[in-house]
């Protein structure tokens, strides 16, 4: 069997619409079972206190990480039809720092934003609005920022690539980082909430 | 007795126009399995359509798609909003991640639903007012738009579904996403603890 599916021309058009709802239903029912529809633990991350956006985001990355590249490595999918986008990286790293500002100002992602709604959350529905704003002041203002938003083109470039190792040592570090990562959330949180209790006593 | 209370308490509700269930909301599920769970939709759509999940490309289709409802001539003129709306021969809404995002919203429901979650309110901190809270809520929201549109897309389409496929900019702009937030959190936090 070949994938990724679509690519191989297994169904059309409209089939992928529908397959798209039904991924975007596993897609918010997952967020949703993390707490990500609530903008309190969302935040909680920047302040310490709960680091479930980075855990469930690292959990997620390196469960899909290790699944492309198994498929990969025994023959099931072919890597190079997978879409990845271009690195264009100073846009990348001035967007990437206005989105992180955003995201601790408005306490929301686009994603979660979208769950917070369904779960009623009347901040989430200002959030999408504001988001939806944003798109059109970048939109009206993007003759004048074109040159940038296209400058440092990299090209399609992976970190395999870019520091010239092997694919498989990637997965490898990126999974080690992880535990890493882990391991001192948890130490992390069970700092400040020994501190929180020692402020409450 | 506590069945009874709970029928009042109930009748009461329901009195106030509440139409959620209100039972004891449930806890969240363990990171690592939610984790493990998104891993694995980000792998099917991997799988399946040979690309990852997004967000704010929906809204971006949205916009473009109002824009050109609007002011028609202006939207054609712009190539930001041409590469959303297309070339006119398909509907502009007929895109993979509007329909993604409508499953989105369902999946959040239904998960919320399940675990007696859905509950209409706003989410902040105690020492802040909802008016303000909203107030930041739309400037988050406009900045968020604003990165997302420079770094070609937001956490769910560049962190998540390019940091699996191990992309630079992917991982470069998850950085800038952390070191953004933790920069900012110290000046925003009367809104949150």
């Amino acid at each position: 069997m070949n994938s990724p599916f679509f690519k191989f021309n297994y169904f059309g058009m409209d089939v992928s619409l529908i397959l798209a709802f039904a991924i975007g239903i596993g897609f918010g029912f997952a967020l949703e079972r993390g707490g990500f529809g609530s903008a309190k633990i969302l935040a909680a991350q920047f302040y310490f206190t709960n680091m479930r956006v980075l855990k469930v985001m690292f959990t997620a990355i390196v469960t899909a990480m290790l699944g492309v590249y198994f498929l990969s490595v025994f023959g099931f999918m072919d890597l190079s039809l997978i879409y990845i986008g271009n690195t264009y990286i100073l846009p990348q790293v001035v967007g990437g720092l206005v989105l992180g500002i955003g995201f601790v100002v408005g306490g929301y992602c686009p994603g979660t934003s979208v769950v917070s709604v369904s779960t009623g959350k009347i901040d989430g529905l200002v959030y999408l609005a504001g988001v939806a704003a944003g798109i059109f002041v970048f939109g009206e203002m993007f003759p004048l920022i074109k040159n940038f938003y296209s400058s440092t083109d990299m090209g399609s470039l992976t970190l395999p690539q870019f520091f010239n190792m092997s694919y498989g040592f990637i997965v490898f570090l990126v999974v080690i980082m992880a535990l890493g990562a882990f391991a001192a959330a948890e130490w992390g949180e069970k700092k400040m909430a020994a501190k929180k209790s020692e402020a409450n006593s | 007795m506590t069945s009874l209370t709970k029928i009042l308490t109930h009748a009461f509700e329901k009195h106030e126009g509440h139409v959620h269930i209100k039972t004891e909301a449930k806890p969240y599920s363990n990171p690592y399995l939610v984790g493990i769970g998104l891993g694995l939709v980000l792998l099917a759509a991997f799988v399946i359509m040979g690309r990852g999940l997004g967000a704010s490309g929906a809204i971006s289709t949205l916009v473009a798609a109002g824009v050109d409802k609007v002011a028609p001539s202006h939207a054609a003129g712009n190539e930001f909003y041409k590469e959303y709306i297309g070339d006119g021969t398909t509907n502009p809404l007929k895109d993979w991640l509007v329909f993604e995002v409508i499953g989105v919203l369902v999946g959040g429901f239904l998960s919320g639903t399940l675990a007696g979650r859905v509950k209409k309110g706003i989410e902040k901190g105690p020492r802040i007012s909802s008016r303000k809270r909203l107030f930041y809520a739309f400037i988050g929201g406009g900045l968020m738009g604003w990165g997302a549109k420079l770094a070609r897309g937001c956490t769910s389409g560049q962190a998540l579904s390019g940091g699996a496929l191990l992309n630079l900019g992917s991982w470069a702009f998850m950085m800038m996403v952390f070191a953004g937030g933790y920069a900012a959190a110290y000046f925003i936090r009367r809104q949150w603890i």
